[in-house]
């Protein structure tokens, strides 16, 4: 090794060095756990070394119904946040009056605090002895019956939480798709104007097209953070998710860990993989996607 | 089609809200622009070229004034419906299409019975493709082309519907100095072969003086002068056009008229009849020198440059406003130029006389024919 590459990794190595303990070692921690059968976290043993933890978790209907919850966050959030920020931000490229008034307003549940917004979204939603919420006084209005948002039906507990997270996301994709729009050369548009392109036809052909990388970039982390899904489970749902039957994965490897069924690093480190190769899975095809669609 | 502005003025409100009132980007534009010809709009960076060309294109609204296309008032008419083809300084391609996709993108919009099949549209973009010479480019993206064939995409996209009238704004400025004359030649061939009535604009004179049937010349959103190229540079109506026409450009001197005689300095340069006792502007272009040993106007020579056909002799005199003459004579008479100083006579044609004040143009007679010779 010559001296300058010798050099180059010195400056590396406390990042090396920290992302090794920190980050390489968990993660090789955490495949050995799934393998090791049967350990028990007090006497620090197991049986031995095969995939009966993957089969635990997979077969464990906690895990099934955490799975489901965290698929239907990630169909219905996703696509429907992105296209809510597409819509606003557009808004706010076509107005000239208040659009800096309007962007701190778009983008304040973004530097608010998860678990005051949790509370918000209570004093909404939550039926208690004295209220009904003030949703349920907003529907009541309509003729429709008062619904328990939090501890009711499931599809109500699920739209509450769709609700929340569209919300939650929604300012910093805002933030990136005006900074695209903004960028797409304006020369563009006057070229469409004098060829005579009609509206839709610009924003299907043009606007879209331009802004493609950063939708697409909008798009792999939202998937992403969906599948990861937690605290704010937490902030609407409170701790037991199991019983609430709001649970989601990264909930379910949460309880193994320290929950009231805590203690399986196992079960943790094999629900852990799945959800990682699940997310890998989702990546890969929006990777492939992007190649045909995405302009660069 | 021809063209025709009235009174045509564009303000914009200033910036600088603590000065407030109006800007006025251009400012009572009259002209008729005759149908298919190629005209120049010249002048200098701010001068209001490119916001006449956008209230041409629609793509501003004027503050006041009218533009016909023929006998149609089109001021309110929305650019689209104006049937005007542009070409963009920055071309303005689609960059996520290739070149087939964007010429025939306008063709895609049309409506109605003017609707084409896709077939038609196909052979549309070959044809067009093929008189601006990037029919073997069609499947590229514009990334993977050149300026110059970018420029000619964009004059295809802005041809293919046969525009009424076509504009281009500083079609060349992007283009390297070869490509740049190779294409406005392009451009003259193109514009001829389709008979459109093109309007252009330029910041560079040479460029709007070689190909225009006609230019324009403008300053601070004001029409200076109109004519054919060779007139406007013959004959300027004021300093400011006969500064900015010419290259090398025009030598400008402090003198003075007394008894109809030009002076500069001290010395009697030139009779011009016709002209009141007053201080004036001389201009004197390049080639309005002839090598004179007995001539009426003496400068200091700093150097000879030898260009071949011609040379190009150097100097300064203390009544110039320039810091250096510049001075094009027949390379034949370059033996005799030596020593510390040179005299010449003066083309009474080449000589351009100013008002002090006003900068406007003083003629006077002068007969043509014996004296130019």
């Amino acid at each position: 090794m010559d001296k300058k590459s010798m050099k180059g990794w010195l400056y590396l190595l406390p990042a090396i060095f920290f992302l090794g303990v920190f980050m390489v070692y968990p993660l090789i921690d955490v495949f050995v756990y799934s393998v090791e059968e049967g350990y028990n976290s007090a006497s620090q043993t197991f049986y031995g070394y095969g995939p009966y933890n993957f089969s635990y978790v997979l077969h464990d209907p906690y895990f099934l119904q955490a799975i489901r919850n965290t698929f239907i966050l990630v169909v219905i959030t996703v696509p429907l946040s992105t296209g809510i920020a597409l819509l606003i931000s557009m808004g706010l490229m076509s107005i000239e009056k208040f659009r800096d008034l309007y962007q701190t307003v778009f983008f304040l549940p973004y530097v608010t605090n998860t678990l005051a917004i949790g509370l918000v979204f209570m004093i909404l939603f939550k039926k208690t002895a004295y209220s009904d919420g003030f949703v349920n006084l907003l529907i009541g209005r309509f003729g429709l019956g008062p619904v328990d948002f939090i501890d009711g039906p499931y599809w109500a507990k699920m739209f509450v939480l769709c609700f929340y997270t569209v919300w939650i996301v929604l300012p910093f994709k805002i933030l990136i798709l005006t900074s695209a729009l903004a960028s797409v050369n304006q020369e563009l548009y006057s070229a469409a104007r004098v060829d005579g392109t009609g509206k839709l036809r610009i924003f299907t052909r043009i606007t879209l097209p331009m802004i493609s990388p950063s939708i697409f970039y909008l798009v792999i982390t939202g998937f992403i953070g969906a599948f990861k899904a937690y605290s704010d489970v937490v902030a609407l749902f409170g701790t037991d998710l199991n019983a609430a039957g709001m649970n989601t994965i990264v909930g379910y490897v949460y309880d193994m860990l320290y929950g009231d069924s805590g203690g399986y690093p196992s079960y943790a480190s094999a629900a852990a993989l799945i959800l990682f190769a699940i997310v890998l899975t989702i990546t890969c095809i929006n990777m492939l996607v992007r190649r045909k669609h995405v302009y660069i | 089609m021809k063209v025709v502005l009235e009174h045509l003025t564009k303000q914009y409100p200033n910036r600088n809200k603590k000065i407030g009132g109006t800007v006025t980007a251009v400012g009572d534009f009259n002209f008729e622009i005759p149908d298919g010809k190629l005209i120049g709009l010249l002048g200098p960076s701010g001068c209001g070229k490119s916001t006449t060309l956008n209230l041409i294109s629609g793509l501003a609204k004027p503050t006041s004034g009218k533009i016909w296309f023929g006998e149609t008032d089109v001021t309110d008419l929305p650019p689209e419906n104006r049937g005007i083809g542009l070409v963009f300084q920055n071309y303005a391609l689609y960059p996520h299409l290739t070149v087939r996709q964007n010429i025939m993108f306008p063709l895609e919009n049309l409506k109605g019975k003017d609707k084409m099949s896709r077939q038609e549209m196909e052979e549309k973009v070959v044809e067009t493709a093929k008189l601006v010479q990037i029919d073997q480019l069609l499947d590229r993206k514009p990334a993977e082309m050149s300026g110059g064939q970018q420029q000619r995409v964009a004059i295809a996209r802005a041809l293919v519907k046969v525009p009424r009238v076509l504009l281009l704004d500083e079609p060349l400025s992007n283009l390297d100095a070869r490509l740049r004359l190779q294409t406005r030649e392009e451009i003259r061939r193109i514009q001829r072969e389709t008979g459109v009535t093109t309007i252009f604009v330029t910041h560079d004179q040479d460029e709007a003086m070689s190909i225009s049937d006609l230019i324009v010349v403008m300053e601070s959103g004001y029409v200076q002068q109109i004519g054919k190229p060779q007139e406007v540079y013959d004959d300027p109506v004021n300093i400011f056009v006969a500064k900015f026409l010419g290259t090398p450009a025009i030598n400008v001197f402090n003198g003075r008229v007394e008894n109809e005689t030009l002076l500069i300095g001290s010395e009697k340069v030139l009779s011009v009849p016709g002209i009141p006792d007053q201080a004036v502007d001389v201009g004197i272009r390049p080639e309005g020198f002839v090598l004179d040993e007995n001539g009426p106007f003496t400068v200091q020579l700093k150097m000879v440059e030898v260009m071949g056909r011609d040379i190009s002799i150097v100097s300064s005199h203390e009544e110039s406003q320039n810091v250096q003459i510049r001075s094009i004579v027949s390379a034949e008479g370059a033996a005799s130029v030596s020593g510390k100083e040179v005299k010449f006579s003066l083309k009474p044609a080449k000589v351009l006389i100013f008002g002090k004040e006003d900068g406007k143009r003083l003629r006077f007679k002068h007969k043509v024919r014996e004296q130019d010779g």
